[in-house]
């Protein structure tokens, strides 16, 4: 039984310790907000905070989190108040929206990391995809996140 | 008046976002007007559960469409799809402009179709594909406001015993101006129930519209961006079991044999599932255990002859049937005898490759099938069809299917053929439970229905003037609607294979547009902007060849080309415009011009490239000028345009399948590469709408012209002619 913190939850998880914690999120703890897309770290479309940090969660398997804190989309905010997720609505970012849950924990993230990102700073690091191609609108939202972390 | 340009400015509160509409000249910009759009406190709402509550009825409902409660909110019904295209927006906003009720105050969710079967059709179509929710709809949605506007007005008249020609109705809220009198929508709902019109109100002009064209936020902003949005593949369902599938990676192969030992002593599997020409796992608890337990699968295909085809026999072979009779779509003029008596003749070969439409979202569905009901939670472009597909495949009647549609991760084209509807049920039926599939990302590629490949071959001739005299275009692809099921006469040309070439607007005397359906084993479909995304890859950089060879500014060409036609020189020059069209560029860069016409709307686009010594080419800027004839949301319009652009340059620069041994070798994104954020180039999207008889489509029309603009920038920036996609497969290192 592994023990993980689910957006300030405790949660006891019994299941085979490889499956990976995006599958735990979705079909044991129920949150769907966290997306499959790939399944092999690269769409980043399942991006969720694992102490804090960025991760891929189709590509970390349960059994190496045990006593790990993790935050969801679910968790960013109570009620959808983060400047990134204020900053995305701002922008009218999302199209179909289907990565658009891994793309605002990516860029929460970064900005903790990087609060003053310069438009090369955002293409080293947010490395998502978006099939809709809300790439125009992201790049301005994240900016407009900082600023709006700043004030 | 050159075009409006859609920017957002920083806004001092959440609520409220400032979209400046600037219209700019030849000497620059100035501001028109500043719309102000309502953000999440005061805009119409959806549920992130967005499928029809219940049946698909409310006990408020003053007629499918319409459900008002005592409190003024006001329901309206969605008839098609939301795959991000916006249009769960657009189409509740055409039905608020003729309804005069208050946007604030607007729910919307998906009309059931169920009930649509129910009610004799009483939703009509329910698709999203062609670019059609708006411009097919715009009269309908228009017809069920003013209806029920007017059926307010009519209850309202009754009840003061006034003329109904005295009342008028603004901001939900019918008011009897002689007397002063005025009722709330809310107080008038269950009288307009029962209110039958003589006849049906004329609809407003676009003259007369009030509300739109307005730069509206989406509705279902809100929900994805804190993961409350519920997709297809977010259904939850009581005792729901969990399915991975493979399919037999040669289209048209049956499984053979399949052995099932290694599972023995796997955790969770509930059983393996043999179709006809697929194997299913079904596992408890987690997907997971499905997907990794079907890994360790080997099944067995009888691939038939199908297995021994390869991506180059296939070229070849289209190639070769490039001198074979082909259907006639277009034939002006004596092209035969004004090709010989050119001054300069031109001859290319252009080829595009097969592509996955590879949405976010696998491919998945959930279905509940009980002896009398089936419950189907899927994001499909069609619930109207998943409805039809689900009955046949259960053997249920179409009133006892439920399809509840999701937000759709993703289109583009692949969700409308239901066939991982038709899988669900078909282990929904061995396994006795509720069974939610999802494909992996591989089964994804390789299980889709692709983006034809085709080749298109040019002959030209150009007079004394440089101006194309003669031009002859004949194309060898396959066809969508063999794939589709759908019979077309043998006789006529499939439209998708001619779509960017026979509907070019050039002014050239004679010309002649012909076309071949070869098909393969390989399933091929509907790619947003079907058979103009690739054709206008070739058309317009074969017109680029004739230019340049002739000395004639590219642009240039298509103006002279375009003579007499003010809405195709319209987005012309404002691309060409805002683009710096001639603007001086360091060495290694170019700018590339093309333009189009795709679902009755006008698209150009310039885009300005950089190709760096060692080959790599970046996309800098793309400026987009695109006419939809009238607009319902600039902003979801625009939206479009960035995403249109985004989705054909990823197929420009990276995208091709190869097959090997009759099967798609690509899988997942390390191998079908797609353009992320750092490979994105700025766009700036100029809305010029022209007005006139129909409206235009906005989802797929500037999808096209990015091909051929970034192959023409290429161009323009070493001199190498790019003939063939993807780009990254030409080596043009040193070539700058």
């Amino acid at each position: 039984v592994i023990t993980i913190e689910v957006n300030g939850t405790s949660r006891q998880i019994n299941i085979e310790p490889d499956t990976p914690l995006l599958w735990v999120l979705r079909d044991v703890v129920g949150l769907t907000g966290t997306k499959f897309g790939c399944g092999i770290a690269q769409c980043g479309a399942c991006t969720v905070h694992i102490d804090g940090r960025p991760m891929r969660s189709c590509s970390v398997p349960i059994g190496a989190l045990d006593g790990a804190k993790i935050t969801t989309i679910e968790g960013l905010s109570p009620d959808n108040s983060h400047p990134v997720q204020r900053a995305w609505i701002a922008e009218d970012v999302p199209q179909c929206g289907y990565c658009q849950s891994g793309q605002i924990m990516a860029t929460a993230a970064f900005l903790k990391e990087v609060p003053n990102p310069t438009d090369a700073d955002i293409d080293a690091n947010i490395t998502n995809i978006c099939r809709c191609g809300t790439y125009e609108r992201l790049r301005r939202a994240i900016h407009r996140a900082a600023d709006m972390m700043k004030a | 008046m050159h075009g409006t340009k859609l920017t957002s400015t920083p806004a001092p509160t959440l609520s409220r976002r400032h979209f400046i509409l600037t219209a700019a000249t030849a000497a620059g910009g100035f501001m028109i007007g500043i719309g102000i759009a309502p953000g999440a406190a005061d805009a119409a709402t959806v549920p992130g559960e967005p499928w029809a509550t219940g049946e698909g009825y409310s006990p408020n409902d003053i007629d499918a469409w319409i459900a008002i409660d005592p409190d003024d909110s006001i329901l309206i019904r969605y008839q098609r799809s939301e795959m991000g295209q916006g249009s769960m927006t657009a189409l509740p906003m055409i039905i608020t402009e003729e309804l005069q009720c208050d946007w604030a105050k607007v729910r919307i969710e998906y009309a059931s179709a169920n009930r649509n079967i129910r009610e004799k059709k009483v939703y009509g179509d329910m698709f999203s594909h062609g670019s059609v929710s708006v411009r097919q709809s715009q009269k309908r949605m228009q017809q069920v406001g003013a209806s029920a506007r007017e059926r307010l007005i009519a209850a309202a008249a009754a009840r003061w015993n006034v003329p109904a020609t005295e009342c008028t109705a603004a901001q939900s809220v019918v008011t009897h101006k002689p007397s002063g009198q005025s009722l709330r929508y809310g107080e008038l709902a269950a009288d307009a129930a029962k209110v039958q019109l003589a006849a049906e109100p004329a609809i407003k002009t676009p003259a007369q519209f009030t509300f739109i064209p307005k730069a509206m936020p989406r509705v279902d902003v809100v929900h994805k961006t804190d993961g409350s949005a519920k997709f297809g593949m977010d259904a939850q369902v009581p005792g729901m079991v969990f399915a991975a599938i493979t399919a037999c990676p040669v289209p048209g192969g049956k499984l053979k044999s399949v052995d099932e030992s290694v599972l023995n002593g796997a955790p969770g599997i509930i059983q393996v599932v043999k179709l006809d020409n697929a194997v299913a796992v079904v596992a408890t608890d987690t997907y997971w255990r499905a997907k990794r337990a079907l890994s360790r699968l080997q099944p067995v295909w009888d691939t038939g002859e199908a297995g021994k085809v390869d991506s180059e026999q296939l070229s070849k072979a289209y190639r070769a049937a490039l001198s074979e009779p082909m259907q006639t779509a277009r034939n002006d003029g004596n092209v035969d005898q004004a090709l010989s008596g050119g001054t300069k003749t031109f001859e290319a070969i252009y080829e595009t490759p097969y592509l996955s439409h590879s949405p976010m979202e696998p491919m998945n569905a959930t279905v509940n099938l009980q002896s009398d009901r089936l419950d189907v939670w899927v994001g499909t472009q069609d619930a109207g069809e998943a409805t039809e597909a689900a009955a046949k495949a259960s053997g249920l009647k179409e009133e006892q299917v439920y399809i509840h549609n999701g937000f759709i991760g993703g289109g583009f084209g692949r969700r409308d053929a239901n066939d991982e509807v038709k899988q669900a049920i078909a282990i929904a039926k061995v396994v006795q439970r509720p069974v939610k599939l999802v494909w992996t990302r591989e089964e994804d590629t390789r299980q889709d229905k692709l983006r034809p490949h085709a080749v298109v071959a040019f002959k030209a001739a150009t007079g004394v003037d440089g101006l194309p005299t003669a031009w002859s275009m004949r194309v060898v692809t396959s066809s969508i609607f063999n794939s589709v099921g759908v019979k077309f006469p043998p006789n006529k040309v499939e439209p998708m294979s001619v779509a960017g070439l026979a509907d070019n607007g050039y002014n050239v005397p004679n010309m002649r547009v012909e076309s071949l359906l070869k098909n393969t084993h390989l399933p091929v479909w509907f790619w947003r902007a079907p058979g103009i995304n690739q054709h206008n890859f070739a058309i317009e950089g074969f017109l680029d060849e004739m230019a340049v060879a002739n000395g004639i500014d590219p642009y240039q060409m298509r103006r002279k080309l375009l003579e007499g036609k003010p809405d195709w020189l319209k987005v012309l020059d404002t691309a060409a415009e805002k683009g710096d069209w001639g603007k001086p560029l360091p060495k290694g860069s170019g700018r590339g011009i093309a333009i189009c016409t795709d679902c009755d709307s006008l698209c150009a686009e310039v885009a300005e490239v950089t190709v760096k010594p060692d080959g790599q080419v970046k996309v800098n800027r793309v400026t987009v000028a695109l006419d939809t004839r009238y607009m319902v949301n600039p902003l979801t319009i625009a939206e479009q345009a960035e995403g249109s652009v985004i989705y054909n340059l990823t197929a420009a620069l990276f995208g091709k399948l190869t097959i090997k041994d009759g099967a798609v070798v690509q899988g997942n994104f390390d191998t079908y590469r797609m353009v992320r954020l750092a490979e994105a180039p700025k766009i700036d999207v100029y809305l010029v709408p022209s007005g006139g008889p129909k409206w235009g489509g906005a989802g797929e029309p500037a999808t096209a012209p990015i091909a051929a603009a970034v192959a023409n920038a290429i161009f323009a920036a070493t001199g190498k002619r790019i003939r063939s996609l993807p780009i990254s497969d030409h080596d043009l290192a040193g070539s700058a």
